[in-house]
Formats: structure tokens, sequence, C-alpha cells
């Protein structure tokens, strides 16, 4: 990017729109992964701990049922009170979370679970002592970790999917994507920053980077938009879950179904963007 | 083939035949410059190289036989910020002699066959584009066909935003790549040169057998700026350089660039001599 190309650029029409997704994806009252995952799981256990020293509050990580059907399941968690909000750490991420997620990947692979993982973040925490303690081999750890995992594996987008963070759980068999959910390379602020040198962008930023939820599917990241209540899930989150809870069946069993690969995950996310012949 | 080191000289500033340090200031004939594989003579500042160039310091001569030459992207989202993509593309394409921001091939290293990739900073920030990722992979699955060590030298600011989601996918492909690599129990050496940030470092450039750094070298997942401003946190000495990560276990070597060629022949000679009896006992 070339210094002084500031030029104020009108943003394009629908960029009001692409901003309003990114504001229901954020709004306060959105159901956060907890609250689906109680509502759509049942017997849902908690576990803690990264096992090499440190337990990341932003990540959760535990067993569950759907069904009849034994999981495990990794989810970005978001806190509501302002407690909450500062020990989840606004469901970003310091190393100990993407090693958490890697240790369920492990148990998963090792009991033989499949793995449901639920994707709310704004991305990685950038920090210094995230830094410090290898905030980027954590997450490259966890993207090999997805790719070697020996299970079926279905990854939802319920809100943010913030980059390279959100990337560490979502390289699935199948994504579901909320229809109010979003997928991006960068935060529209961030993108904002570094493509027009001011975060106030952020409407423009939205548009150009195309991060509605309808996207993704045309473009084959989603397998499936995940219809919300009319308004969006925070108006309602009992339905929200109801609506989820047939799809996360029905997915699992897709997968299971067509006669489940690990290398066949790997190939989709070497293909994905399905621009060059193999 | 080209051997320009494009983007070493763009720093040389308007007398072509000088070169003046951006670390020292200090102002030294080009030629002893390049002689000296653009490491300042007064200050050992490493400059940043093309990959051209950095193909040139790495290959025995003549060696190199570039993959994939045609393949190159294309402007999947239609975007414009405040210029369009494709014009950025093209102007990228013809000042850097390259498709895109890497450059692969086959090479010896002091007679070791090898997969060699090599980032170029100067197109658009040696970011993580569609075809980048496509060229990229393949270098890694051509090595593992072929039963070639794979040697990635990255200098990549991470994602480019002009590409969006497809470009956050790029971290998936490359290590979906490396595991065929690893399938086939073979090494991939990669080395980080200044930068090398965002999903590059998160992705394939942390995933390396062995890793090693040039001398400071800024590598992170955040760049400072971006985390002065988010958290309002002090920035310790020597914040996110070579020798910050190498003293954390995170990087093996911190390499001068002088010496990066003996050392990757010594790596090889290890990882891809003979592999003695108990090795052959495995396959």
């Amino acid at each position: 990017m070339t210094l002084g190309e500031s030029e104020a650029v009108a943003p394009p029409d629908d960029a009001a729109a692409a901003w309003a997704h990114v504001e229901v994806s954020r709004h306060p009252d959105r159901p956060y992964s907890l609250d689906l995952i109680e509502r759509c799981l049942d017997d849902f256990i908690e576990l803690h701990g990264d096992r090499q020293g440190g337990d990341d509050a932003a990540v959760v990580i535990g067993l569950a049922r759907l069904g009849g059907q034994r999981l495990a399941v990794v989810a970005n968690q978001k806190g509501r009170t302002l407690e909450e909000r500062g020990r989840r750490n606004f469901g970003m991420a310091h190393p100990e979370g993407y090693r958490k997620a890697q240790r369920l990947f492990a148990l998963a692979g090792r009991l033989q679970l499949p793995v449901v993982s639920f994707i709310d973040t704004p991305g990685a925490y950038p920090g210094v002592a995230a830094e410090e303690r290898g905030q980027a081999w954590a997450i490259a750890q966890t993207l090999e970790a997805q790719l070697a995992l020996p299970t079926p594996y279905l990854a939802v987008v319920i809100g943010e999917g913030g980059s390279g963070g959100a990337l560490a759980t979502l390289l699935a068999d199948a994504v579901l994507v909320l229809e109010h959910a979003f997928l991006s390379v960068a935060s529209p602020e961030a993108a904002a920053a570094i493509l027009f040198r001011d975060a106030g962008q952020k409407q423009h930023a939205a548009a150009a980077l195309r991060l509605e939820a309808a996207n993704l599917l045309e473009w084959g990241i989603a397998d499936e938009i995940v219809p919300e209540p009319p308004g969006g899930a925070h108006t309602d989150w009992d339905a929200t879950a109801a609506l989820l809870r047939p799809r996360l069946e029905e997915r699992l069993r897709l997968i299971t179904e067509r006669g489940f690969d690990p290398a066949r995950r790997r190939e989709r996310y070497r293909r994905l963007d399905g621009l060059f012949e193999a | 083939m080209s051997i320009s080191a494009t983007y070493a000289r763009s720093q040389a500033g308007p007398d072509a035949g000088a070169f003046t340090c951006t670390a020292c200031k200090a102002t030294y004939p080009l030629a002893q410059v390049a002689g000296n594989l653009y490491v300042c003579p007064g200050c050992s500042h490493h400059a940043r190289i093309g990959a051209h160039e950095r193909v040139r310091q790495l290959a025995d001569r003549g060696t190199f036989q570039e993959w994939d030459a045609a393949l190159a992207g294309t402007d999947r989202l239609e975007f414009f910020d405040t210029r369009a993509y494709v014009d950025r593309l093209d102007e990228a394409r013809v000042r850097q002699q390259l498709p895109d921001a890497i450059l692969t091939g086959q090479a010896a290293l002091q007679g070791h066959q090898v997969g060699l990739a090599a980032f170029d900073f100067g197109f658009m920030g040696g970011s993580l584009s569609t075809a980048v990722g496509e060229r990229l992979a393949r270098a890694i699955e051509h090595s593992a066909e072929a039963g070639l060590p794979f040697v990635c030298v990255t200098s990549s600011g991470g994602a480019r935003m002009q590409e969006g989601v497809f470009s956050l996918m790029q971290m998936a492909k490359s290590v979906a790549a490396l595991h065929r690599l690893a399938e086939a129990h073979l090494p991939f050496i990669s080395i980080l040169v200044d930068p090398t940030m965002g999903g590059s470092i998160a992705s394939f450039a942390a995933l390396g057998d062995v890793i090693l750094a040039e001398p400071k070298a800024m590598i992170g997942f955040t760049g400072a700026r971006v985390i002065t401003q988010a958290t309002y946190e002090q920035l310790p000495a020597g914040f996110q350089t070579s020798e910050f990560h190498h003293a954390r276990g995170l990087i093996d070597r911190v390499v001068d660039r002088r010496e990066l060629k003996e050392v990757l022949a010594q790596l090889l000679a290890v990882l891809a001599g003979p592999s003695g009896e108990h090795s052959q006992a495995l396959a």
C-alpha cells in the first residue's frame, strides 16, 4: 500500500446494507456460543485447560450429546456482563485458547468423537503477551490439528468470524453460517485502516470485502446458511436454537453417510478457491 | 530468467550506482553492497531483497528451474479501494517481473536438490493472494512428489485485503499442502525474513520442521502499531524481532544472510542425506 493515497473515495451504494449485517452479528443481545450450546446440545459438560499451563476463557471446550450422538465441542465465547467480557476478553483468544482447542481436537481423535465448533470472535487477541507466547505459532498449529483430525467435524459461524482467530476452528468437513453472521479476512475496522488508512471507512470496507453470509455460500466456503428468526438471532434465542439444531443433526449425518475421510477435508481446503485446475 | 534485484535497487535512490542503508544512513557503492548480498557493509543491516535476488543468492548458478511460471490470479471480488485492484496487480507485475508475490522452482543448493520458494515483499507486501497460495501449495506438492526437501523464504505482510476471505483461506490451503510433505517424511525448512506477519506466520511459515530467521527481522501475528492502538501497551525492547522469538523458543536459529546458504547446506546434508539403517527400518 502506498502512503499518501488516503483521498476520500465515495463508499459504494451497498455499504449501508453491508454494515447493517455486521451490526446484527455484533448485537449485544445476540446469543453467544454457550447460549446456543445450552439450547441445541444435550448434557454439555465443560472441560478446562490446555494441559500446558493455561485455561483461556475466550475459548470453551467440552463434551455433549446431540440426540444419540456423542460430541466434542469447541467454541469462542464472548462475555455478557462487564465482568464476563473482561474474563472472556471479548472472545479474543491468547495462544492458550488455541492450544486448548488443539487439546480438544486431540481428545476427539483419541475417543473417536465428532467435533462441532461454534465461531464467534473478532479475531485473535492483538496484545504483547499473546505475541510473546507465540500467537502465530499457536494458530498455525491449530490449523494443522484441524486438517489432521481423524473424526467428522462440523463448524458453525454464529456471529463474528474474524480473521485467523476464526479460521482456527473453521476448517471442518461442513461449514454452516447463521444468516446474520460473517467471516472476514480482517475486521472491517482493521481492513479500513489498511486500505484507506482510516478505520472510519469501516462501512466502505465491509462492502468492498463482500462479507455477507450469502456470499460464502456462493463461493463454496460455506455449505449452508441457517436462517435466523425475523430481525435476527437476538430477538429470540430459543427460536434461533430450534432452527439450528436440526441442521446440526442433518449435517453430521451427511458427513458420516457419504463415507467420512479426513483426506477429503484436506482436499476441500486445498482446492477451495476453485480458480485453478487440479 | 531475470535475476534482477528489483526491490533492493529501488532503495538505492536517485544515484543508481550508490546504496544508502535505511538503518545507518551510510552510503556505499551499489556493487559493493550487492556483493555483500545487500547486507550493509557498515552496520550489517539486512536490506529487503526481491524473490529473484533471493533465488540468485541461494541456488547454485544456473540450476533454478521455475515451476508454474504462468500461474496468475484474478480479481474475484472486483475490488476497488482507492484504486482498482487489477491496476495495482498490473503495476506490480511489471515492476517486480513476477506474476504474483512468490517465485517457486527446483534448484540445487551446494549440490542438494530442493524445492525452493521465495516471497517478494515488493509485490504488494508479499501478501497472500489466491495465486500466491496456489503457487506455494503446488511448490510443496511438487517437492513431495519429487522427494525433495522444501525450503521457503517468507517475507510477507500477511493477508491480501483485496482478495478478502479468499486470501484468508490461503492459510488453510498452504497447511493442507504441507500435510503431503509430512506424509512423504520430507523436511520443510522455513526461513523468516523481514517482515513476516499475520496470516503468513500464522500458517505455513510457523510450521517449518526447522525455522531460521535473518537478524532483526520483524515477525509476529499483529503489527506493533496495531497492538499499540488496540491495547495502549508498552512494547518491550526488541519486540517481535527474530532474536525476541528465538529467545522464546519459537525460532531455531538466527542466521546472517551471508552464512545462510552454508547453514542450509549443512542442514540439508543431515536432513536429506543417507538415512541410516534405523531410519531404513522404519520405511
